[in-house]
């Protein structure tokens, strides 16, 4: 038997009990953050040389990559938007598929937001001025979700329809090819 | 304190079927008044009338008199219970009557946290769709088809005695009639997320011929404005973020994730019953809906002043 007395054993316990109800944190739901301050023409540059002595570009940091809320948000925007349209739910159609590991326009944040801000050539339409940053990008994080680029608890582990896809909680980390990296000029 | 328009009491009904239960309520209430008062008064009557000194519990008479009386009581209790149970299995059989096949038809779909409203035909092109502002002609059985668009949501109109839930995938319905003309305020009535208490709706009922006269505008396009300003605002619609979510009859807006615009000046609320509809209001909504509903599905948006104001001119114009 131990030798600590049953006082001390339930204080033991009350604090354990109390430890634990203090690690809980319910996600905050920002619903009026300010979204980065990204516009296509922050958001990356085209090419590497500039006037003057060289500017350290600033990486911009995607706001919503550990928020579920933002992310389950993005995905109802996808659907909304109907970015399914041409992309399927993840599986691509007219468009590319988005839950591989090629990415022709580049994976980081920067890249999709400018991809879906400036649109691309063979079919992807503009969306700048059409949805709102703070929009554009929830669906930035929800579209890395797809390929497993989020933390598991942050991805969507529901389906709201019958899809056949996985949840994208569930879908294995889908590292992007080196060959589908940018050019230098477009990397952020 | 913003006075909003609707009544929204199931104690001041306003049709047929709002009447029955309220009576069927008024009835339950009385009788279990009447039982209290009884039980109270054999409980007192117990307490004060206690059994003498010396007198012996295993008196054959009286036991005789108490069995009877708790057998009196049973009865009564019995009798009671099986009356009510009448009473509340024919009001039921009378609001589950069939409606007759003249009534009008009502789509309603309900979505976090607003009220899609559909008025079908059997000519497509003469489909109506509004939100959060059901019109109703008086005397008239209307039959609604509720629909759950996201979540489980509930219907519910106080004055008109209806509620039911709308479920996503499974269609319901309810019907009611209205012989009072007014205006009745609606809420949800199945907590359904962030906004829940936010989401309501105003049922208007109104004479037959001011229906139909409604009904008619509400299946036109809207008209491009004719002022320079309306026009504007008209481009400045078109343009920016309101197009992903909102339709406008009668322009390429189409889309169907927000309320229909097409004829919201004539509407009598904004944000789901949230504020009245009015120049003000609409541009706090407009820039900021957060503030005013947060977690509501329209993101703040950073219109350039004159811009607002021309597309505050132009929503004046969809009537």
């Amino acid at each position: 038997m131990s030798s600590a007395s049953p006082d001390a054993r339930s204080l033991g316990i009350a604090l354990l009990v109390l430890a634990a109800g203090l690690g809980c944190e319910r996600e905050t739901r920002r619903f009026r953050e300010l979204p980065p301050t990204a516009t296509a023409d922050t958001s990356l540059r085209l090419s590497p040389l500039q006037p003057g002595p060289p500017v350290r570009q600033v990486r911009l940091k995607s706001a919503y990559e550990g928020n579920a809320y933002a992310v389950s948000e993005g995905k109802r925007w996808f659907s909304q938007f109907n970015c399914v349209g041409c992309h399927g739910h993840g599986g691509g159609a007219m468009g590319p598929p988005l839950m591989d590991d090629e990415w022709i326009y580049g994976s980081d944040p920067e890249n999709i937001f400018a991809t879906i801000v400036q649109g691309r050539p063979n079919g992807m339409p503009a969306f700048g001025g059409k949805i709102v940053t703070g929009q554009v990008w929830q669906l930035v994080a929800y579209i890395r979700a797809m390929s497993g680029l989020l933390r598991k608890d942050v991805a969507p582990g529901r389906d709201d329809a019958l899809y056949g896809a996985p949840q994208e909680q569930a879908t294995q980390k889908q590292r992007p090819l080196e060959s589908s990296r940018p050019p230098q000029s477009e990397q952020p | 304190m913003i006075q909003f328009p609707g009544q929204h009491s199931a104690h001041a009904p306003a049709g047929p079927q709002a009447q029955l239960l309220d009576r069927l309520g008024d009835l339950l209430y009385l009788i279990s008044a009447v039982v209290f008062v009884l039980v109270v008064v054999a409980l007192l009557a117990a307490i004060f009338r206690r059994r003498g000194e010396g007198e012996s519990p295993e008196e054959p008479a009286r036991e005789r008199r108490m069995a009877m009386a708790v057998a009196v009581a049973a009865g009564a209790t019995a009798a009671t219970l099986v009356t009510v149970l009448l009473l509340s299995f024919g009001t039921g059989r009378q609001l589950a009557a069939t409606p007759s096949p003249e009534a009008l038809q009502v789509r309603v779909t309900g979505r976090q946290w607003w009220w899609e409203v559909e008025y079908r035909d059997s000519v497509a092109n003469r489909w109506a769709t509004t939100a959060n502002e059901i019109h109703v002609p008086v005397g008239r059985p209307v039959v609604f088809e509720l629909r759950g668009g996201d979540v489980i949501h509930s219907f519910w109109v106080p004055n008109l005695g209806v509620k039911r839930d709308m479920i996503p995938g499974q269609e319901t319905s309810i019907w009611f009639q209205a012989d009072t003309p007014g205006v009745y305020r609606g809420q949800c009535a199945e907590f359904c997320g962030h906004q829940h208490a936010k989401m309501a709706f105003l049922v208007v009922v109104e004479p037959p011929g001011q229906f139909t006269a409604w009904l008619e505008r509400q299946r036109d396009t809207a008209r491009t404005p004719t002022d320079s300003l309306g026009r504007r605002g008209q481009e400045v619609f078109l343009s920016s973020s309101c197009v992903m979510c909102h339709a406008v009859a009668g322009t390429p807006a189409g889309s169907r994730v927000g309320p229909d615009l097409t004829h919201l000046a004539a509407r009598r609320t904004i944000g789901a019953g949230t504020l009245p509809n009015t120049r003000g209001h609409l541009a706090g909504w407009i820039v900021d809906p957060q503030q005013i509903k947060p977690g509501v599905r329209m993101p703040p948006n950073a219109l350039d002043p004159q811009d607002l104001q021309a597309l505050l001119a132009y929503l004046a114009t969809l009537r």
